[in-house]
């Protein structure tokens, strides 16, 4: 051990196996298959274990990336996965859908002339190789009988509930579904993000002590002021999340077989009805669908439909590709599987027939302007360039704004105009004791964005309860 | 998990269940529903709330046995669970200001269930109460006894006339207004079709109308824009901004097509559940066994 090795100087990371796309663009199962011990040990050593550790302050959860790293290397995974898991609650989820591309592994050393570390390919394995094999319960810390409400069991609630937990605090967390996981469960597929595994990751929260509470919608079964005053919560973080789906106000969007993608995806994923009639909850696809938008969840709702069937499948953008907002890997994947891209389109209106379901959709094709203010050139459209494209399902995927259920029945929590929570530099809301993070105050972005988030209320509400019980 | 405390059977097609839900009776008010969960691979279905009682921590839940996952919850006995029973959902009906006024509460239907509370609200705080009640045979009439304790006229009638008045809700309505009823509201509950007939015979009489739209949901909470309408030209989520809407202005035949959209679904499971409640059906006394 001790001795120190030569950093393995590939130029480029261990490949990933994969699905072939032509037979995973019909199943549902995982696209990327994940590391072998052989090939996470082969990765590892080509870590410098640089003193600055550059990827750390790239991570948002402070993921302690060159000393799990080191363990993997000399093939201790059940250290790796300790060092992995004392910043991270769902290392096995951030694996597999955090854009390392542009975080840690942007600020990797070995990135600057290759390939960077496959840093999330580490990871994953290290967490799938724990869930996997793991005997022992974890067992949760003495528990100091503080009572924490988390509002919203996603990527921001459950990081916020397990870092609590780990210090004692006794955590609850409430769900409005009827399973915990929020967007990882009802939003991102089963072929990117296993549901079954992201289930063994709560477990390993509940084992910590937090409790989940599913089908309690926080706002109308119990209010933020009753959930402190009658059910003795000292702390609340509300993690709800984007869970409000915009619509492009063109005519035709309520037409039968128009989706928003988050019911498109919410039937797939939560309600399985790719299983319909095993599973009772519908879904129409038909032959062709299209997807407006460019972001990962229209990648997600476009292969969805591909695998459920449609024959043609197309994404609508209204800018060009060097602009899709998707990451990379998920625009490739999507393209080896068959999807069709429409860019530098803009949808019109959406076509129906007399008894009101979706026959196509009128686009207008565009071209690039000046930068406007995003930075981004402004998409300009091409005067008489309409088109039609024959249709049988459209899924509307242009972004969420925040859920409106907190802010409507909580009349002292302050929002902006948009939605979004206003929240000081430490996530405290304007209601005391009451603490927000992830989509519920950036509005819709990325998961370990929001676990950064969680990350941060946790610390902020372990100082205000300490100081508070100093206090008296 | 929630267990069903009572079962009672109103008409061949009518079940009514107290479910135990403690949270939410002691919350929900007139106008705010449910979303249930037969099990774990049920579909999620919103109900009205017909009534709670907070003492005992039960919600009561009426509804009609007509597709897949009302009949399987319908052949629940008590003692039995469900897996989900989340609410309560939506705006509660805005009834307070009607103390002292004149409103005639139609329900058609299994709407008259979810018509009653709000009758029973409105009765409570001093209004003045027409019930109207529209079904389609005598056989099917619920809840009379209980729209008529809540009610200063009560007015049944049927589609064939089988118990003496013939006619629909709107004939009443119709029939009130013009031997010079001056009512200052009127809350319609049922079929669509049924509340677009309202909205149209109350609208160039300027009477002020609210409908309680039934649509399809999936979370119930916003997040999936599902249960979408046209109201005022403007698009609103009828779980987060409703139910009840302005009826004059709602785009009824739009919510009348998007109702439509699972039929061809809908009419296959119906079919295999009721093969499924034949080879279930007990050969002597005709019963449905379960389980």
């Amino acid at each position: 051990m001790g001795e120190k090795r030569k950093p393995n100087m590939s130029p480029v990371k261990v490949t990933m196996p994969e699905q072939p796309a032509e037979i995973r663009r019909s199943n549902f199962g995982e696209v990327a298959l994940g590391y072998t011990a052989e090939m996470a040990m082969e990765e590892a050593t080509r870590c410098l274990q640089c003193k600055h550790r550059p990827c750390v302050k790239g991570c948002p959860v402070n993921v302690r990336i060159p000393e799990f790293i080191a363990k993997v290397a000399e093939g201790d995974f059940l250290e790796a996965y300790r060092i992995l898991s004392s910043t991270n609650n769902l290392p096995a989820v951030c694996g597999r859908v955090c854009p390392q591309e542009k975080q840690c592994e942007s600020r990797c050393v070995r990135g600057i002339k290759h390939e960077a570390v496959g840093i999330g390919r580490i990871e994953r394995f290290v967490a799938d190789w724990y869930l996997e094999n793991a005997k022992d319960k974890l067992v949760p810390p003495p528990c100091n009988h503080r009572k924490v409400a988390i509002v919203g069991s996603g990527p921001a609630g459950l990081t916020c509930a397990g870092d609590l937990a780990k210090l004692g605090y006794d955590v609850t967390v409430f769900e409005a579904f009827h399973v915990a996981g929020g967007v990882l469960m009802y939003g991102i597929p089963e072929f990117r993000l296993p549901k079954a595994l992201v289930q063994s990751e709560i477990k390993l929260l509940s084992e910590l002590g937090v409790k989940i509470k599913c089908d309690m919608v926080i706002g109308r079964v119990f209010s933020l002021d009753e959930l402190m005053e009658e059910e003795g919560f000292e702390a609340i973080f509300i993690g709800s999340g984007a869970g409000l789906p915009s619509f492009m106000n063109i005519k035709g969007e309520n037409l039968n077989q128009v989706y928003s993608a988050n019911e498109f995806l919410t039937r797939v994923n939560l309600m399985q009805a790719w299983r319909w009639p095993e599973a009772a909850t519908p879904i129409n696809i038909g032959k062709r669908v299209a997807v407006i938008g460019g972001g990962n969840v229209a990648m997600d709702a476009a292969r969805s439909a591909q695998r459920l069937g449609a024959d043609e499948v197309y994404i609508i953008y209204r800018r060009s590709e060097e602009e899709l907002p998707a990451r990379l890997e998920e625009v490739e994947h999507a393209k080896d599987e068959g999807i069709i891209f429409k860019l530098l389109s803009n949808p019109v209106e959406i076509l129906g027939n007399d008894a009101g379901w979706v026959t196509g959709i009128r686009c207008i094709s565009m071209e690039l302007g000046e930068p406007d203010a995003s930075g981004r050139r402004r998409p300009v459209a091409i005067p008489g360039s309409e088109f039609d494209i024959e249709l049988d399902t459209v899924i509307v995927a242009i972004g969420q704004s925040p859920n409106p259920l907190l802010r409507d029945t909580t009349p002292d929590l302050n929002c902006h105009s948009w939605g979004g929570i206003i929240v000081d530099d430490t996530l405290a809301t304007s209601k005391e004791g009451v603490w927000a993070g992830g989509d519920a105050v950036t509005g819709a972005a990325t998961v370990i964005l929001a676990m950064g988030a969680g990350k941060q209320a946790a610390a902020s509400i372990d100082e205000y309860l300490k100081a508070k019980h100093e206090e008296v | 998990m929630n267990k069903i405390v009572s079962r009672e059977v109103l008409n061949s097609e009518t079940i009514m269940l107290d479910i135990e839900a403690p949270a939410i009776a002691r919350k929900a008010l007139p106008g705010q529903f449910i979303i249930f969960r037969v099990d774990e691979l049920g579909e999620r279905v919103p109900l009205t709330v017909a009534g709670t009682d907070a003492e005992k921590g039960t919600v009561r839940i009426i509804f009609q046995m007509v597709g897949k996952s009302t009949m399987q919850l319908g052949r629940k006995q008590v003692g039995e669970t469900i897996a989900s029973f989340v609410g309560p959902l939506g705006r509660p009906s805005e009834l307070d200001h009607l103390g002292g006024k004149k409103v005639a509460v139609i329900g058609g239907g299994l709407g008259t269930a979810i018509a009653y509370p709000q009758a029973t609200y409105l009765h409570e705080i001093g209004a003045h109460v027409d019930f109207i009640a529209g079904f389609r045979t005598k056989d099917l009439i619920i809840l009379e006894d209980e729209m008529r304790a809540v009610s200063d006229n009560l007015y049944v009638a049927t589609d064939d006339g089988s118990n003496g008045r013939k006619g629909f809700v709107t004939d009443v309505l119709k029939e009130r207004i013009d031997a010079g009823e001056k009512y200052d509201l009127v809350i319609a509950i049922g079929p669509l079709v049924m509340m677009r007939a309202v909205a149209n015979l109350t609208k160039p009489y300027e009477i002020d109308t609210l409908v309680s739209m039934n649509t399809i949901m999936v979370d119930g909470t916003g997040m999936c824009g599902c249960c979408r309408l046209t109201v005022g030209g403007e698009i609103k989520f009828s779980c987060v901004d409703g139910p009840d809407f302005d009826a004059h202005l709602v785009d009824f035949d739009e919510a009348i097509r998007r109702s439509k959209a699972y039929l061809e679904q809908e009419a296959y499971d119906r079919e295999r559940e009721k093969e499924k409640e034949e080879s279930h059906r007990c050969r002597l006394t005709g019963e449905v066994r379960h389980g």
